[in-house]
C-alpha cells in the first residue's frame, strides 16, 4: 500500500484504539498516537474522530446502549424505551451513569427493522424490544458488570 | 401465487456462511471462472445488455458506469469500491446478503474489477454490521487462501486485492462521493460532482462504485446468460430486487422478487397483509430519502419506470408500512429530524434548512398551512445543495400533501 491508502485505515484504527479501552473512547494519549502513526495534524485527526458519531473523545460507560430512533423503530414504539431507560438509569441520552456502567445513545436505522424496535448493546444486537425485556436485560448487566 | 426470484439470495440458508466450501459446492465462483475465460470488453456489452442498473438507490445503467470507468485511462490505477453503507432507514437488503452469502458479494466484486480493469478494491461497510464485519472478513480471508483474491487469481494474468473499511456513524457516508472522501481517512463531506467518481474517485482515480445488491446480480448473469436474465422483471427494470418490508404486518422481512411485483402483492401475499387489529394506512418507499404512497398505489408495479411515472421512488427497495394507529405527522416529524441529525453543514441551506424543517413540522398540528412553507423550503434545498440529503427532504413532503394532506386538517 502507498502512503495514501494507508490513511484509508484511519477510521478502522480508531476503532480498534476504541474498542481496546475499557472506557470506550479515544483519549488525549490515543489521539496523539495516532497522528504519528498516520504523519497527519493533531487537528485532521481531531476533526475526523468529531465528525463520526460512533467515536467519542470523553469516557463512557461499559455497556454502550445505543436505542434506534429512525422512522421505523420509531413507528414501533423506541420512544417509550428511550424514556423508560433514561428513568431507570437516571440519566440523558448521551450521558453516563455515576457507576460507570450504562451510558444511553441514539443511533440511526441498524438495519433490523423487521424486527423492530431494536438497539445494540456494544457490538451486540437486541430486536424486537419491550420494556420488560429491556429491564431484565438491564438487571443483567448490572449483574455482571460487578 | 406471487413468489420469490432469488438471485442475491440463492444461496441463503443452504450453505454455512462462514463456511467456503459450502459456498463453492453450490457454485460460487463459478461466474468468475466464466468471466476469466472472457475478453474484458464482451463482458462490458453483457452488462449494458442486460439492463442491469444500480440497486443503492439512483438506479444508474451499471453497465454505462462500468465502461465509463474502464475507458476513463488505459494505464492508471482503477478501484472498485463497493458501498456497504447501508443507513437508510427501513433497508437491511445488504445486511441479509453480507451476513448470509459473502462470497457472492466477493465474487461480484471481482467480476466488475476483471471487466473494468482494476487490481485493487474495498468494501465500506457500516461500523454497526458487527455480523457482517466478521463473515466478510473471514470471506476474504477464505477467497484469498483458496486462490480467488491476490495475484494470478485461478492461474490467470488477473490479480486484485480487496480489503475491508469500517464506517463510524455517518448516514451521509452512504452517498458514492462522501463515502469516497471517508475512504480516504477524512471527515465525511460531500464533493462537487463532476467529476464523478468514474472519472475521479478514490485519491483521484477512475472508481467504479456500486451497491453490494448490484454487484450480486453480476455472476447469475454470467452464469445463466442475458436471455435467461431479460426475461425476468420489466421493459426497463431487469432482474431481482430485494425489499424489506417492516411496520405491522405479519411476516416483516426481506423479499427477493421479480422487479415489477406490485406493492400489493408484497405486502399482502409475501409479508401476509396487516396484523390482526390493525389496516394499512399507507407506506413510505425508500427510506428517509423516499416517498409516501397510499392504498391507489397498492397495484402499481415496482419498478423504475412504473415508479417514476407517478412521482414514487423505489430507493433501497425500504417499504414501510404505516397503519391506523401511526400518527403520520409525528411520523414526518421524526424524518425531518433524522435529516437534520444527518446532515453534514458543509452547505448552508441543507444545514439550516433541516433544522428548519423539523422546527416547521412541529407547527403542523396547530398550523396546517405550513406545509406549504416546508415543501417550498425543502425545493429551495434541493436546488441549492450539493448532495442528496439536502436534496432529498422535498421527496418525502411532497408525497406527504399529495397522499396525506387530510391528516393534517382533521386533528
Amino acid at each position: 500500500m502507498n502512503e495514501k491508502e494507508n490513511q484509508s485505515e484511519l477510521l478502522n484504527h480508531l476503532h480498534e484504539l476504541q474498542n481496546s479501552h475499557p472506557q470506550q473512547y479515544i483519549t488525549e494519549e490515543a489521539l496523539n498516537q495516532t497522528t504519528q502513526k498516520f504523519g497527519l495534524t493533531k487537528a485532521e485527526v481531531y476533526g475526523v474522530v468529531s465528525y463520526y458519531s460512533m467515536f467519542s473523545l470523553k469516557p463512557r460507560g461499559k455497556y454502550i446502549i445505543r436505542i434506534c430512533q429512525s422512522p421505523v423503530c420509531h413507528l414501533m414504539g423506541s420512544q417509550s424505551l428511550t424514556e423508560f431507560l433514561k428513568q431507570k438509569l437516571g440519566v440523558a441520552v448521551g450521558e453516563t451513569t455515576n457507576d460507570g456502567i450504562f451510558t444511553i445513545e441514539h443511533t440511526e436505522c441498524l438495519g433490523q427493522c423487521g424486527k423492530a424496535p431494536s438497539m445494540m448493546v456494544n457490538k451486540d444486537v437486541f430486536t424486537e424490544l419491550s420494556i420488560d425485556k429491556l429491564e431484565t436485560l438491564i438487571e443483567k448487566l448490572k449483574t455482571e458488570a460487578k | 401465487m406471487i413468489q420469490e426470484t432469488k438471485i442475491g439470495l440463492a444461496r441463503l440458508g443452504k450453505i454455512d456462511p462462514e463456511n467456503i466450501n459450502d459456498a463453492i459446492a453450490l457454485g460460487a465462483y463459478d461466474g468468475l471462472k466464466i468471466a476469466l475465460s472472457l475478453n474484458p470488453d464482451e463482458i462490458l456489452v453483457r452488462y449494458e445488455s442486460s439492463g442491469l442498473r444500480g440497486r443503492g438507490g439512483a438506479g444508474f445503467p451499471t453497465g454505462l458506469k462500468q465502461k465509463f470507468t474502464s475507458q476513463s485511462c488505459a494505464e492508471c490505477q482503477k478501484y472498485v469500491v463497493c458501498n456497504a453503507d447501508e443507513g437508510e432507514p427501513g433497508t437491511f437488503k445488504d445486511r441479509t446478503i453480507m451476513q448470509n452469502d459473502p462470497h457472492l458479494l466477493i465474487e461480484g466484486m471481482l467480476i466488475a474489477a476483471y471487466t473494468i480493469g482494476a487490481s485493487k478494491g474495498f468494501i465500506y461497510i457500516r461500523g454497526e454490521y458487527n455480523l457482517s464485519i466478521h463473515r466478510i472478513r473471514k470471506a476474504i480471508a477464505d477467497a484469498s487462501s483458496n486462490g480467488f483474491l491476490g495475484s494470478n487469481i485461478l492461474g490467470s494474468d488477473f490479480s486484485f486485492e480487496l480489503e475491508l473499511r469500517l464506517g463510524a456513524g455517518s448516514y451521509l457516508c452512504g452517498e458514492e462521493l462522501t463515502l469516497l472522501e471517508s475512504l480516504e481517512g477524512k471527515r465525511g463531506y460531500p464533493r462537487i460532482k463532476p467529476p464523478f467518481p468514474a472519472e475521479k474517485g478514490l485519491w483521484g482515480n477512475p472508481t467504479l462504485i456500486n451497491n453490494v445488491e448490484t454487484f450480486v446480480q453480476l455472476p447469475a448473469i454470467l452464469i445463466n446468460g442475458l436471455d435467461w436474465y431479460t426475461a425476468l422483471g420489466t421493459s426497463e427494470s431487469k432482474g431481482t430486487k430485494i425489499f424489506t418490508i417492516s411496520g405491522r404486518v405479519n411476516r416483516p422481512g426481506f423479499y427477493e422478487v421479480e422487479m415489477g411485483t406490485t406493492l400489493r402483492q408484497l405486502i399482502e401475499v409475501l409479508a401476509g397483509g396487516m396484523k390482526d387489529g390493525y389496516s394499512f394506512a399507507g407506506a413510505l418507499l425508500g427510506g428517509a430519502a423516499g416517498t409516501f404512497v397510499d392504498a391507489s398505489l397498492l397495484d402499481t408495479p415496482m419498478a423504475y419506470e412504473t415508479l417514476k411515472a407517478i412521482g414514487a421512488t423505489m430507493g433501497s427497495g425500504a417499504i414501510i408500512v404505516l397503519d391506523n394507529t401511526t400518527d403520520k405527522i409525528d411520523f414526518l416529524q421524526n424524518i425531518l429530524e433524522f435529516f437534520k441529525h444527518e446532515s453534514c453543514g458543509k452547505c448552508v441551506p441543507c444545514r439550516i434548512g433541516t433544522t428548519l424543517l423539523s422546527e416547521m413540522a412541529s407547527q403542523l398540528k396547530t398550523n396546517p398551512e405550513i406545509l406549504q412553507k416546508m415543501i417550498d423550503e425543502a425545493s429551495y434545498m434541493a436546488r441549492t445543495s450539493l448532495c442528496p440529503l439536502g436534496q432529498s427532504p422535498v421527496l418525502p413532503l411532497k408525497s406527504f400533501e399529495r397522499y396525506f394532506a387530510t391528516a393534517i386538517t382533521n386533528v
